[in-house]
């Protein structure tokens, strides 16, 4: 089975179907595809089983109908917490309900009886994903090279071209914003400084919007009343974006549950409560992008409430990782995971890709800063809490670091060096265990990323801190890091050289053969990258985008190559694969 | 064969009759020697889930006040699992019940969950005899030393 043919072998499924005589003739299915079969025949159980094995899984595909949950919610949790694309089926092939599939972020709907070859296609959906998440990172860097020559007159105080200029970009952003989700905002925004939005950040962004009213909002009555040198108007435009986006979703889920109750939430943290604030954020992509008026009015309403309940969730959520993790979250993972992490492994890797590019604003919003969503981090943070607290140690290291870019000048064309925040598999060094999930597509992807972690992790790190660090809701499609394999890849020398060098070259398509000679020994099943609890999520995001933007550069001459069958995965023979 | 013969009768018929489609063929299909009881395992969870589901269809249908919502749930469950082996004789009876469903209708309802639980125990007992058949067929190719 050594060939590209062999690339989704070993795919790891996980079936969700109350109807036990479908459960198992998918696993039959599943199997006779050469995939590695998990069923299981409730939601929650699903659920329980994606949390405690985050990175076990590539894929997951779920029944609509079902006793215990709506498929749709399931979706809408498995978005939310872990990332993975969701395929949902039924026997009922209805346009709404179809549309309702993708609108909750299924990356596939399935109308049963599933034959064969559908369920033979699936890996497609884990590989676009992580090719849509390194196109981008590519994206950015353009982005930001453009952003960069606009932007270059800021310095110049020459105010009438200027603010053509940027009312004109911020425009089209804006609009692009609300076509593309997060994804142009954050190329515009991750162009020029990498801000992380810390909690202190975003306090004075919230105050800000407060103050100014949030129907009269804007980018730069936000930027004005925040005073914070180096923070450009991008920056908040995006993550305005982001946050009316967020708070749509808050206030619909407001609604729909009584907002005291909502807060106690908050403080509690049950994982089902926090659920439900998740899946409450899942169904606002679809009212913001066509209705974001509305939402927004009622937003305004509700900014205190939502402010305050945010207060609340910042101070009862109890967060062992200090805030400061979400501004330094790149740190916190390239001191963890230095080993050997191969971005390409991460992007090619069947895990972490997010379901739903709609989805982004929120899954970053809530992942991302806690002082957003408190629920989530809050629960991620308990039920990972051993994460975190190997994550603090090396937090409290970097969190002296200063802010990548605010001070530097960006030259046009080229990438600022940011202190290493943003590592490149932090989840991927707490499990070290989790190579042995090196997937046999990894090997290829891992050769082309061994130069970005061996030789420049410095330059993928400042690369990729670029467009990760930008918000703290870094986009979930940088998650794909944490699908890197941690182990084996030259720890030492990816350690050194994440934590310390600061150099921002490009990478190198440098040899990966002595990553590769790594892979073979790793057993194919029991490699699990395993995403550290919240905070995994979000190194995972900042991970994902520093690996693969910092990849970008031999990644994409290489992109012909992973376009499909022509991909060489050399790695891949028959004792790498079950 | 007899038993080999009588099975590909009962097959046929079953085929020709409508009662089973190609989903049926596609479970064939799926038995392999690592899965040499996959078929007769499927249609065995078929038999006991559809059981089940007719008992509690039965159940919410007796009620006073129908619960419309709840059996068509049931329906759904049925159809979708009727679907699973190719049943399609019952799975078109659901498709009628559904709609009985959705319009509210306790009498159409009792009509067509008769109409629906005549299609599947027909189909069980065929299933019944063709796993029968198989044994039969089995055991004369593996006789038993």
């Amino acid at each position: 089975m050594a060939d590209a043919s062999a690339f989704p072998y070993g795919l790891r499924v996980l079936v969700v179907d109350d109807d036990p005589t479908w459960l198992k003739i998918l696993e039959k299915m599943l199997r006779k595809c050469s995939y590695e079969v998990t069923t299981c025949g409730l939601a929650r159980v699903a659920l329980d089983i994606l949390r405690e094995r985050r990175n076990k899984f590539d894929i997951v595909i779920s029944d609509v109908n079902m006793p215990d949950m709506d498929g749709f919610k399931l979706l809408e949790h498995i978005g939310l917490e872990m990332d993975l694309p969701v395929i949902m089926m039924s026997i009922d092939g209805e346009t709404s309900r179809v549309m309702k599939g993708v609108q909750h972020g299924a990356c596939d709907y399935l109308l049963k009886p599933v034959r064969m070859k559908e369920l033979r296609n699936i890996w497609q959906h884990v590989y676009r994903k992580k090719m849509h998440e390194v196109k981008e990172i590519e994206d950015h860097d353009s982005c930001d090279d453009l952003q960069m020559l606009r932007y270059g007159f800021e310095g110049f105080d020459e105010k009438g071209l200027f603010m053509t200029v940027d009312s004109d970009t911020t425009r089209k952003r804006k609009d692009a914003d609300k076509d593309h989700a997060d994804q142009d905002s954050d190329g515009a925004a991750a162009k020029k400084a990498r801000v992380v939005w810390s909690v202190d950040l975003h306090q004075k962004f919230v105050n800000a919007v407060n103050q100014i009213g949030f129907d009269k909002v804007g980018p730069k009555k936000i930027l004005d009343l925040m005073n914070v040198p180096g923070l450009t108007r991008e920056n908040v435009a995006s993550h305005l974006q982001k946050y009316r986006l967020y708070l749509g979703r808050l206030q619909k889920q407001n609604e729909e549950r009584i907002l005291g109750a909502a807060r106690q939430d908050f403080s509690n943290k049950g994982p089902s409560e926090n659920l439900n604030l998740r899946s409450s954020f899942q169904e606002q992509p679809s009212n913001i992008s066509s209705g974001y008026p509305h939402p927004s009015q009622k937003i305004q309403g509700q900014n205190s409430v939502l402010d305050s309940q945010l207060e609340d969730t910042k101070r009862t959520v109890p967060l062992p990782v200090p805030d400061k993790s979400l501004n330094s979250v790149g740190s916190v993972a390239a001191s963890h995971n230095v080993a050997g992490v191969s971005p390409l492994g991460g992007v090619l890797s069947f895990k972490g890709l997010p379901v739903n590019q709609d989805r982004k604003p929120s899954e970053t919003m809530n992942l991302g800063c806690p002082a957003w969503n408190g629920g989530v981090p809050s629960k991620q943070f308990m039920q990972y809490p051993k994460h975190n607290h190997a994550r603090c140690d090396l937090l409290g290291d970097y969190a002296c670091l200063p802010k990548p870019d605010l001070e530097h000048p960006i030259a046009p064309g080229h990438l600022f060096t940011p202190p290493p925040l943003i590592s490149m598999s932090c989840s991927m060094e707490l499990d070290a265990r989790n190579f042995s999930d090196v997937k046999p597509g990894l090997l290829d992807c891992l050769k082309s990323l061994s130069p970005a972690l061996t030789c420049t992790v410095d330059s993928v790190s400042t690369q990729l801190s670029d467009s990760v660090v930008t918000s703290a809701d870094a986009d979930r499609k940088f998650s794909s890091v944490e699908g890197l394999p941690s182990t084996n890849f030259d720890q030492t020398s990816n350690q050194g050289a994440l934590v310390r060098s600061q150099e921002p070259s490009i990478i190198c398509s440098a040899d990966f053969s002595s990553l590769t000679e790594d892979l073979p020994g790793y057993p194919l099943q029991s490699v699990s990258f395993e995403n550290i609890g919240l905070g995994g999520i979000d190194l995972f995001h900042y991970n994902d985008a520093m690996i693969l933007s910092g990849l970008q550069s031999n990644w994409y001459d290489d992109q012909d190559q992973f376009a499909g069958d022509t991909i060489d995965y050399p790695l891949m023979d028959g004792c790498l694969f079950a | 064969m007899a038993a080999a013969m009588q099975l590909n009768t009962l097959m046929s018929n079953m085929f020709a009759t409508g009662l089973l489609d190609d989903q049926f063929q596609q479970l064939q299909m799926l038995q392999d020697p690592s899965a040499p009881d996959f078929v007769a395992e499927v249609v065995t969870l078929f038999c006991e889930d559809g059981e089940r589901i007719i008992g509690e269809l039965a159940k919410l249908l007796d009620k006073p006040a129908v619960d419309f919502d709840k059996v068509d749930a049931f329906v759904h469950q049925l159809k979708g699992s009727s679907a699973s082996v190719g049943a399609q004789r019952v799975k078109n009876t659901c498709i009628q019940f559904r709609e009985f469903c959705q319009g509210k209708s306790r009498d159409g309802c009792l009509k067509t969950l008769d109409a629906v639980r005549n299609d599947f125990y027909d189909l069980r007992s065929k299933f019944q005899t063709m796993l029968q058949l198989e044994q039969q067929v089995q055991a004369s190719f593996y006789p038993k030393q």
